[in-house]
């Protein structure tokens, strides 16, 4: 077994609507990744900060109060004033379609709006962090939860 | 049951062992979204059933005699975005259109204390609701609005007493007494710890804030509702249909032992306790869920707290139709999806009821969507009938047991949290929060294997969605927001600004004073919300989850 994925699951603003990152942290550690989430209220520079002490592979933005065009490329600026640009940054939320492109070019890889399943999430980011590597069937049974 | 009964009885049976060998059943184990077992039929009414009459105790058919013959629910469509312009020209729409009540959607910063100015605040204006900085907005937000005659609900919860004061000012501005105002806050502190995270400040300084409004309010704003005690974001954050009403009442009983605790006698702030469910999918649950929270918390005000007025076992409730429960796909089908929430909630009994717009999945709704949403109600109330008798689902042998199931596992829920030491400690080590997210996660794996059927999402989908046209907040308007304030800053006297601050600090640091004649010192000064949040985060500290 290789080394597990890192994902950093970030709210930023102060949107305080969690149901979503908290079920797919859990259903993400289902999966086998490791997942550190931040909690509300999170500013850009927090989640930086956060993604790069934490050594993650990838950071999941999850808004859903409308601030999603300010704050996910603030996020990423703050990542390359780090020169961590590298570290892929997907969000998700309450997203209209139209907002999606402008998020794209501003460097957001992927946006998973409502009503996406947590395989799905889970499949795209193995094959981000490990492209080309043979995908595991979702499992078929929930773990306990923490 | 008779001899004929139990024949026909058997009888039937017979017919449903030969039907099964042909059509088995579509499930092994049909439940509600509480797990409570559907039995395949209910045949006779349960043990130990107390109805009572309407308006009467404990209330399980209504809490007043004649219920909707006399006069129908509030429509009250909860609505705000962008400036206080903006939203005042939304209210006047929504009053022309028929609606009876108001009711203002904050943005974050301004249900969080935080100025349009603050660098937390940046992205946030206006989005979620209407950016209030100071009594000027305040102003602005309710031009033109005769406060004598319309009831206004403000979810407002951290920061409540600071927009209540706000809303006073403007009253007496308007010429309208405090005595003649109504309305209610949301200032429900604990579900925002569990559920909802607009929180502030510590529960020990909250609970404090909260009881001084209720004594104040007591003595010079009677008609206004002090506290609006919420499940709804407690089903929205994951909870099942017993979760919602078990986690609200162990709040509602948290508020009341402090209330009590701080001098206050139940009898002076009972009455003034209002309830906010959520109605949900499950038709038949929730409308049980409705009936045995009101049957639960009139035991508890009698027998518990000892309440002598009739008024303090009334659990008076605002409905709002599920936000969790809509989808992003074909959003037109939320209409049906409403339709059916909302013909629940007044089915139980609701007083209030907001109606969702079909496309809150994607957007704030627009003023199409809402104008729909406002019709559902006045097309159930105004052509269904189900208005026209009193509980017209008292005595089905379903109902009726689901209610008292529910009562049970509700009972149970309270328990549990008198153990840990009452609703404030099962916040605080987290209780709650963790049962909420075990459901909400298990919802999540129930719609992903396809055990729960949402149509548009995981069964009859669209190749193409095609995305309706949605409000767009003006990105500009948070530059102006600021500018306002900036300028309100520069207008106002300083002085005056100064000491209302000085005072308030004092008081905050005295426990024994009540803090509300301060308040409302400082924004009939023009401090701006951010600047009396401040004074209290140097005073109390904030609370930064569990």
């Amino acid at each position: 077994m290789g080394k597990k994925i890192r994902v950093l699951v970030a709210k930023p603003g102060l949107d305080g609507h969690d149901r979503g990152a908290l079920v797919i942290s859990q259903a993400l550690r289902d999966h086998g990744m490791e997942v550190i989430y931040t909690g509300l209220r999170q500013s850009p520079v927090q989640i930086a900060q956060a993604a790069i002490q934490e050594d993650v592979d990838v950071i999941g933005l999850s808004s859903l109060s409308g601030a999603h065009k300010t704050l996910f490329p603030k996020v990423i600026e703050e990542l390359e004033k780090r020169d961590a640009a590298d570290i892929p940054v997907i969000g998700g939320g309450v997203i209209p379609s139209e907002d999606i492109p402008y998020l794209l070019e501003k460097g957001v890889k992927k946006i998973f709006t409502s009503g996406s399943s947590t395989d799905l999430l889970a499949n795209y980011i193995k094959e981000l962090i490990e492209p080309g590597k043979k995908q595991n069937q979702p499992p078929k049974k929930i773990a306990h939860m923490e | 049951m008779d001899e004929k009964h139990h024949a026909e009885k058997a009888n039937w049976e017979k017919l449903v062992d030969q039907t099964l060998k042909r059509f088995p059943e579509r499930s092994q184990n049909f439940t509600t979204s509480s797990s409570i077992k559907v039995k395949r039929l209910y045949d006779s009414e349960p043990e130990s059933n107390q109805l009572g009459y309407p308006g009467e105790y404990p209330y399980t058919r209504g809490i007043q005699s004649t219920m909707y013959r006399s006069r129908l629910w509030t429509m009250r469509q909860y609505a705000g975005f962008g400036s206080a312009k903006e939203t005042n020209k939304r209210f006047r729409y929504l009053l022309e259109q028929g609606q009876t009540g108001l009711s203002i959607a904050f943005d974050l910063p301004t249900q969080i204390g935080y100025d349009s100015d603050d660098a937390m605040s940046e992205g946030e204006v206006g989005k979620v609701g209407v950016a209030i900085d100071t009594l000027a907005d305040m102003e602005q937000l309710l031009d033109g609005i005769p406060l004598d005659k319309v009831s206004t609900s403000m979810t407002i919860n951290a920061p409540a007493s600071v927009l209540l004061c706000m809303y006073l000012a403007v009253g007496d501005k308007q010429g309208v007494s405090l005595s003649k105002l109504t309305g209610t806050i949301q200032n429900d502190i604990l579900k925002e710890y569990i559920a909802r995270g607009t929180y502030i400040f510590p529960p020990k300084p909250s609970m404090r804030l909260i009881t001084n409004i209720f004594e104040f309010c007591h003595d010079y704003v009677p008609k206004f509702n002090t506290i609006s005690i919420s499940g709804y974001h407690i089903r929205e954050a994951g909870s099942n249909a017993v979760q919602e009403v078990a986690f609200t009442i162990a709040n509602g009983m948290a508020y009341v032992d402090a209330a009590i605790e701080s001098g206050l006698e139940v009898d002076d702030f009972a009455p003034r306790l209002a309830f906010f469910f959520n109605a949900h999918n499950n038709f038949f649950e929730e409308i049980a869920k409705f009936r045995a929270a009101r049957r639960i918390w009139a035991k508890i005000m009698k027998e518990r707290y000892h309440a002598k007025s009739e008024k303090s076992w009334k659990l008076r409730f605002h409905t709002q139709t599920g936000g969790s429960t809509l989808t992003a796909q074909q959003p037109d089908n939320n209409i049906v999806r409403v339709t059916m929430q909302a013909l629940a909630a007044v089915l139980g009994g609701t007083q209030s009821l907001h109606t969702n717009s079909r496309d809150e999945a994607l957007s704030l709704p627009t003023e199409e969507s809402a104008r729909i949403a406002l019709r559902t109600q006045q097309i159930i109330a105004y052509e269904s009938g189900v208005a026209d008798t009193i509980d017209p689902l008292a005595g089905s042998y379903y109902v009726e047991s689901l209610t008292l199931e529910i009562e049970k596992e509700v009972q149970k829920y309270l328990e549990r949290i008198d153990d840990i030491g009452g609703a404030v400690k099962a916040v605080e080590e987290g209780y709650m929060q963790r049962e909420i997210h075990q459901n909400a996660y298990q919802i999540q794996k129930n719609i992903e294997n396809q055990e729960e059927i949402i149509v548009g999402l995981n069964k009859f989908q669209l190749e193409e969605e095609v995305e309706p046209d949605l409000l767009k907040v003006d990105e500009t308007l948070e530059k102006e927001q600021i500018a306002s304030l900036i300028k309100i800053k520069h207008e106002r006297d300083e002085n005056a600004v100064q000491k209302a601050l000085a005072t308030l600090r004092d008081d905050a640091c005295q426990p024994q004073v009540n803090l509300m004649p301060a308040i409302l010192e400082a924004v009939k000064a023009y401090c701006s919300v951010g600047e009396i949040c401040n004074v209290f985060r140097e005073e109390f500290g904030e609370y930064t989850g569990v």
